[in-house]
C-alpha cells in the first residue's frame, strides 16, 4: 500500500486564528462548532444522570433534597432532548456529510448555517443561566398547572432558551430541505443518494413542521406565567390538558428528529461494513419518509390516561401501530443486507449491530405502551423511561457513535486506535443493557417516575441500575480521550480508509474547504460495491 | 382487571423475546458467517426477494392490529364502570390524597373498601395534575383540576395495596403515596360503623345549599327562576339553544362554577359564578346533595 | 448545467454566490428557502389559531361578546391597508423585474408607510382596549354574564394580533433593507432575489391577517 500523505491543503488549515472560526462560512467548520457545542452539553446532562442514579442507589432521599432531585431530572432532560439528541447528529454529522454527499460545495445558505449556530449556542447559555441561578423543577415536559401557577422555579428562562433553541433546528432543517432539493451534482438523482441524505431530509421536513408548534407553546407558558392569561387555568376557562396537546403535537415527531438521522447512518454503515447495496434500498428511503408523516399523526397516545377520550385513545393506538411498521421494515432490510455480505467488524459496524438490536427491543417494547389497556399501567412508571432510553441512547446514540468513528478519518484526516474504540463499543453496550433493562420490571411493578425516594422493595433493580450507569459512564468518556489524542497522534486516513462508496470518500481526508477539486458528476447508485472495490476509490 | 392486562402483557413479552433473539440471533450468525476473508472482499448483490419485503411488512402489520385490537377491549373495559359501584370521591392536593366516603368518612391517603365489590373512584384535584395509580389493580389515571374522573376496581384479596401519585405535582411527589385497605365484608361493615362526626357528604351539601342561598331560585317547585333539581340526576337536560347533555356529576360540577357554560332550555343565563366561593371539598357534597333528591 | 459551470470556470457575477452553480440555482434556492420558511411560520401561528379554536368552540357567547367590543372599522380599514400594500408590493417586485429602480424605491415605500399606518391604527387600538379595561390581568373588567372567558378571548387577540404586529414590524425592518440595497443599485432585472423573497413573506403577514380579521372581528356580527 502507498504512503499516505497529508493533503497539503484542506479546510483545517485554510485559516488560522480564532475569526477564521467564529466567522466561518463552511459547513464542515460549523459541523466541528456543533460538536464541541454538543459535546458540551452532552456531558453536562451526563453528569446529572450520575447523580441521579446515585441517589437511586438508595430508596430513601438520602443524596439531595427533593427540590434538587427535581431540578435534576428535569435539567437531565432538558439537557439531552434539546441540546444534545435533537441536533446531533443532524448538526454534526449532517451539516458535515449534506454537501459532500450530494457533491455540492457547501449547503444553500452558509450564512444561515452559521447564525443557526449562534442560536443554538444563544439558547444553550440561556438555559445554563437558568440552571446555575437555580434550576427548574417542572420536568422537560413543563405540564401545565405545575409549570405555570405552582413551581417556584426558574420556568421562564428555560423555556425562552428553548425556545430560542428552537430555530437553529429550523434553519438547520431549512437550509438541508434547499440543498438537497436544489443542489445535487448532475447525475444524482433522488434514488441515486445515499440513504443518509433521506433520512436527513425527512428528519429536515419535521423540524420545519414540528419545532414551530413547540415553539408557540413555550410562549404560551411564559405568557401565562407572566400574565395569568388563563389558557390553561380551569378558574378563568382554561383546560390544561390542551397543553399536553401542544407540547406532545412537536415532541412526539421530535422523538423521530432523534432516531430518523440515527437509521440514516446505519444505513451507511452497514453499507459500507459489508460492502453491499443495502436491501430494498427504495423500501428504506420511503420508509423514512413515512416515519417522519406518521410520526405527526400520533402524539395523543402521550395522553392515554391524561384526560383524552376512549375514542381518541383508539385512533392514536391504532395509527401508533402503523408508525411502527415502516421501522420494523428497516431492520429487516438491514438483516437482510447482511446475508452474503463481506462484514467488516470494524468500531462503526460494531455501533450499528448495537443500533439494530437494541433499537429492536426499544422499538419492540413501544408495542407494549401502544396497547392502551396495557400503558394504563405502565404510563407515568420506569417502563417508559425503559422503552424511550433503548431507542434513544441504545438507538440513536449508538448510531451517532457509529457515525462519529465511521467519519471521523473523514474529518480529522487521522485514524482512531480501534482497540481501544472497539473496547469502548463493549463496555457502553454492556453498561447501557445493565442500566436499563432492569427498568423494565421495575415499571412493570409499579415504580413510578420521577421519584426521588421509593419502597424498599424496589431497591434491589435500582441498584443493579445505577452499577450499569456507571459502567455507562465510563464507556462514554473513552472515545472522547482517544479520538482527542488522534487528533494529534493518530495516523494519517487518506481519502479512503475505508474502501467505501460515497461522493465524500472520494475527496481527500480533510476534504478542501470547496469540498470538490472538480463537482463531480455522479453515474452510479448509491452502494455499488459488487465492481471491484478500487474503482471508486479516489 | 389485573389478568387481563397481565395475559396481554406476557403475550408482548413473548412476541418481543421471539423477534428480539430472531434479528439479534440472525445478525450475530450472519456476521460471523459472512466475516469478511480478504481485504479487496465485496458482498454478493441479492436480487428478488419481493415475496419477502411483502411478507415482512403485512404479518407484523397483522400482529400489530392484534395487540391493537385486545389493548383496546381491555381498556374498553377499564373505561366502563359498571352500573352498581361503591362511589368514592378522592381530590388529590400537593401532596396528599383526600378520600371522601358518601356517608361523610374522610380519609388522608388511606382508602378503605370492602372485598369483591365494585368500587368506583371519582377523582379530582384541587391544584396541578396529579395520578392515582394502583400498580397492583394495573389501575391509572390522571387527576386534573377542573374536572371529574372516574376510575373503577373490584378487589378480589384483601389486603393493603400501594397507591402512587404517577404524575409529577413538585416537591413532595414522591411522597404523595397511600394505600387501598380491602377488607373482608364484616371488617368493613366495622370500619364503616365508626361512623363521620360530620354526617354524610349529602347533608353537608344540603347544609350548603343553604348557606349559599341556592335554594332561592333552585326551589322545589316550578316557581323558581332556576331549574328545578329534584330527579335531575341521570336525566338528559335539553340546553338552550339546541343540544343536549346528560346531569352528571361533572355536569353539576360545571354548573355551579361556569353556569353560562350550559343553560338549561327556557331559562335565563342570571346564575352567578361560585367560583373561588367553595372549595373542592364543598363542591364533592353539593354534588351528592343534589344526586340525592329524588 | 452548462460544462462551464460544471467545471467552474464561468466567471461569477459579484452578487452569485460561491456555492451555486449559476444565478438560476441561486434563485430558486432562495425562493424554496422562503417558501419552506413561511412553512415554519402557519406551524407557528396554527397553534394559537388551535387554541382559539378550541376555546370558541366551548364558549361562543363569550367570544360572541368579546369580539363586538371589538373596533370593527379599525379592523376593516387594516384589511384594506394591508391588502393594498400587498399590492404595492406585488408591483415593487415587477418594477424590480423589469429593471425600474425608481418605481422600485417608491413602490417599496408605499408598502412601508401603508404598514407604518396599520401598525399606528393597531396602536389606538390597543390603547383603546387599555382604557375600556378590556386589557386581561387584574384590570380585566367586563360584563359579568361573560366576564370569565371573556377574558381568554382578549388574551388571544392581544396574542395573535400582538404576534402579527411582531412580524409586521420585522416586515418593516426587511423592507428598510430592501429599501437601502435598491438604492445602493445592488438590484437590477438580473438580480433581485431579495425582493422576490421579501415580497414573499409581506404577502404572509398580510394573509395572516386576512385570517385572523374574521375570526377575532367578525364573530357572529351578522346577527347584530
Amino acid at each position: 500500500m502507498a504512503t499516505v500523505l497529508a493533503p497539503p491543503h484542506h479546510y483545517l488549515n485554510d485559516g488560522y486564528g480564532i475569526k477564521s472560526w467564529l466567522l466561518t462560512r463552511d459547513h464542515k467548520r460549523i459541523a466541528l462548532l456543533y460538536l464541541a457545542s454538543i459535546t458540551f452539553f452532552f456531558f453536562v446532562g451526563g453528569l446529572f444522570a450520575v447523580l441521579i442514579r446515585l441517589e437511586l442507589i438508595t430508596p430513601v432521599g438520602d443524596l439531595v433534597s427533593d427540590e434538587t432531585y427535581n431540578k435534576l431530572f428535569t435539567m437531565h432532560g432538558i439537557m439531552m432532548v434539546f441540546f444534545f439528541l435533537i441536533p446531533s447528529i443532524p448538526a454534526t454529522l449532517g451539516n458535515f456529510l449534506v454537501p459532500l454527499m450530494i457533491g455540492a460545495k457547501d449547503l444553500a445558505f452558509p450564512r444561515l448555517n452559521l447564525a443557526s449556530w449562534y442560536i443554538f449556542l444563544l439558547g444553550g447559555l440561556f438555559t445554563l443561566y437558568a440552571l446555575v441561578t437555580g434550576g427548574v423543577d417542572t420536568g422537560w415536559t413543563f405540564y401545565v398547572p405545575f409549570s405555570t401557577t405552582s413551581s417556584t422555579s426558574n420556568v421562564i428562562p428555560a423555556a425562552l432558551g428553548i425556545f430560542v433553541t428552537g430555530f437553529s433546528s429550523i434553519l438547520t432543517g431549512l437550509n438541508f430541505i434547499v440543498t438537497i432539493h436544489r443542489m445535487r451534482a448532475p447525475g444524482m438523482t433522488w434514488f441515486r443518494m445515499p440513504l443518509f441524505l433521506w433520512s436527513m431530509y425527512a428528519t429536515s421536513v419535521i423540524f420545519v413542521l414540528g419545532t414551530p408548534v413547540i415553539a408557540i407553546t413555550l410562549l404560551l407558558i411564559a405568557a401565562e406565567r407572566l400574565f395569568h392569561f388563563g389558557f390553561f387555568d380551569p378558574a378563568l376557562g382554561g383546560d390544561p390538558v390542551l397543553f399536553q396537546h401542544l407540547f406532545w403535537f412537536y415532541s412526539h415527531p421530535a422523538v423521530y428528529i432523534m432516531v430518523l438521522p440515527a437509521m440514516g447512518v446505519v444505513s451507511e454503515l452497514v453499507a459500507a461494513f459489508c460492502r453491499k447495496q443495502v436491501f430494498g434500498y427504495t423500501v428504506v428511503a420511503f420508509a423514512s419518509l413515512a416515519i417522519a408523516v406518521l410520526g405527526f399523526l400520533v402524539w395523543g397516545h402521550h395522553l392515554f390516561v391524561a384526560g383524552e377520550s376512549v375514542y381518541a385513545a383508539m385512533i392514536f393506538s391504532i395509527l401508533s401501530y402503523l408508525v411502527a411498521i415502516p421501522s420494523a421494515v428497516k431492520v429487516f432490510n438491514w438483516t437482510a443486507t447482511m446475508y452474503k455480505g463481506s462484514i467488516s467488524w470494524a468500531t462503526p459496524m460494531l455501533y450499528a449491530i448495537g443500533f439494530i438490536g437494541l433499537f429492536t427491543i426499544g422499538g419492540l417494547t413501544g408495542l407494549f405502551v401502544a396497547a392502551v389497556g396495557i400503558d394504563v399501567h405502565v404510563t407515568d412508571t420506569y417502563f417508559v423511561i425503559a422503552h424511550f432510553h433503548y431507542i434513544m441512547v441504545g438507538g440513536a446514540i449508538m448510531g451517532y457513535m457509529g457515525g462519529l468513528h465511521y467519519w471521523w478519518p473523514k474529518i480529522s484526516g487521522r485514524l482512531y486506535n480501534e482497540f481501544l474504540a472497539k473496547i469502548a463499543a463493549g463496555i457502553i453496550f454492556l453498561g447501557f443493557n445493565l442500566t436499563f433493562f432492569p427498568q423494565f420490571i421495575l415499571g412493570y411493578l409499579g415504580m413510578p417516575r420521577r421519584y426521588h425516594a421509593y419502597p424498599p422493595e424496589f431497591q434491589v433493580l435500582n441498584v443493579l441500575s445505577s452499577a450499569g450507569a456507571s459502567i455507562l459512564g465510563v464507556g462514554y468518556l473513552i472515545p472522547f480521550f482517544y479520538l482527542m489524542w488522534s487528533l494529534r497522534y493518530g495516523p494519517l486516513a487518506g481519502s479512503n480508509p475505508w474502501s467505501a462508496v460515497g461522493l465524500e470518500w472520494t475527496t481527500t481526508s480533510p476534504p478542501p474547504t470547496e469540498n470538490f477539486a472538480r463537482t463531480p458528476t455522479v453515474t452510479w447508485n448509491a452502494y455499488e460495491y459488487g465492481e471491484p472495490i478500487e474503482s471508486h476509490v479516489a | 382487571m389485573a389478568g387481563r392486562v397481565d395475559a396481554l402483557y406476557f403475550f408482548l413479552v413473548a412476541i418481543a423475546v421471539f423477534f428480539s433473539v430472531l434479528i439479534a440471533g440472525l445478525i450475530v450468525y450472519f456476521a460471523v458467517k459472512y466475516r469478511r476473508r480478504s481485504p479487496t472482499d465485496v458482498g454478493q448483490p441479492v436480487t428478488g426477494g419481493t415475496l419477502l419485503e411483502i411478507a415482512w411488512t403485512v404479518v407484523p402489520l397483522m400482529i400489530t392490529m392484534v395487540i391493537f385490537v385486545w389493548g383496546a377491549s381491555v381498556y374498553f373495559a377499564m373505561a366502563s364502570p359498571p352500573s352498581d359501584t361503591l362511589n368514592v370521591y378522592v381530590v388529590g392536593k400537593q401532596w396528599m390524597w383526600k378520600f371522601q366516603h358518601l356517608d361523610g368518612q374522610r380519609e388522608i391517603n388511606e382508602l378503605h373498601v370492602p372485598v369483591g365489590r365494585n368500587v368506583k373512584v371519582i377523582a379530582t384535584s384541587e391544584d396541578v395534575i396529579h395520578s392515582f395509580f394502583v400498580p397492583a389493580f394495573r389501575m391509572k389515571a390522571d387527576v386534573i383540576p377542573g374536572r371529574y374522573v372516574n376510575l373503577w376496581f373490584n378487589a378480589t384479596k384483601p389486603g393493603r395495596y400501594q397507591l402512587f401519585c404517577a404524575e409529577y405535582c413538585g416537591t413532595r411527589h414522591s411522597g404523595m403515596t397511600g394505600a387501598i385497605v380491602v377488607m373482608e365484608p364484616a371488617d368493613y361493615q366495622a370500619w364503616l360503623s365508626g361512623g363521620a362526626p360530620e354526617g354524610s357528604l349529602a347533608s353537608g351539601g344540603e347544609k350548603l345549599f343553604a348557606s349559599l342561598a341556592c335554594n332561592t331560585c333552585h326551589r322545589s317547585d316550578t316557581q323558581g327562576r332556576g331549574p328545578v333539581l329534584t330527579g335531575l340526576f341521570g336525566k338528559t337536560v335539553m340546553l338552550e339553544g339546541g343540544g343536549t347533555v346528560t346531569a352528571d356529576e361533572a355536569y353539576i360540577r360545571e354548573s355551579i362554577l361556569m353556569p353560562s357554560a350550559k343553560i338549561t332550555a327556557g331559562f335565563q343565563p342570571i346564575m352567578p359564578t361560585f367560583q373561588g366561593l367553595v372549595t373542592e371539598d364543598q363542591l364533592l357534597q353539593l354534588v351528592e346533595y343534589v344526586k340525592s333528591l329524588k | 448545467m452548462s460544462p462551464d459551470a460544471a467545471a467552474g470556470t464561468v466567471p461569477h457575477p459579484t452578487h452569485l454566490a460561491h456555492q451555486f452553480d449559476d444565478a438560476g440555482q441561486q434563485r430558486e434556492a432562495a425562493s424554496l428557502g422562503m417558501w419552506v420558511f413561511l412553512a415554519t411560520e402557519v406551524l407557528f401561528f396554527g397553534g394559537l389559531f388551535t387554541t382559539y379554536l378550541v376555546y370558541r368552540n366551548w364558549y361562543p357567547a363569550a367570544f360572541a361578546a368579546g369580539s363586538h367590543e371589538l373596533l370593527i372599522w379599525a379592523g376593516t380599514t387594516n384589511t384594506a391597508v394591508l391588502i393594498t400594500s400587498s399590492l404595492t408590493m406585488a408591483l415593487a417586485v415587477h418594477a424590480a423585474q423589469t429593471g425600474n429602480r425608481r418605481l422600485l424605491l417608491l413602490f417599496l415605500l408605499v408598502t412601508m408607510a401603508l404598514g407604518l399606518v396599520f401598525l399606528g391604527i393597531k396602536g389606538f387600538e390597543y390603547h383603546t382596549e387599555y382604557v375600556e379595561h378590556h386589557v386581561p390581568g387584574a384590570g380585566f373588567q367586563f360584563d359579568p354574564a361573560n366576564a370569565q372567558h371573556a377574558q381568554l378571548f382578549f388574551s388571544l387577540y392581544f396574542l395573535m394580533t400582538g404576534l402579527h404586529a411582531l412580524h409586521m414590524i420585522v416586515g418593516l425592518g426587511i423592507m428598510s433593507t430592501m429599501f437601502w440595497i435598491s438604492w445602493r443599485g445592488v438590484i437590477t432585472s438580473e438580480y433581485y432575489n431579495p425582493i422576490e423573497v421579501g415580497g414573499l413573506y409581506w404577502h404572509f403577514v398580510d394573509i395572516v391577517w386576512i385570517f385572523l380579521f374574521p375570526l377575532l372581528y367578525l364573530i357572529a356580527r351578522h346577527a347584530h
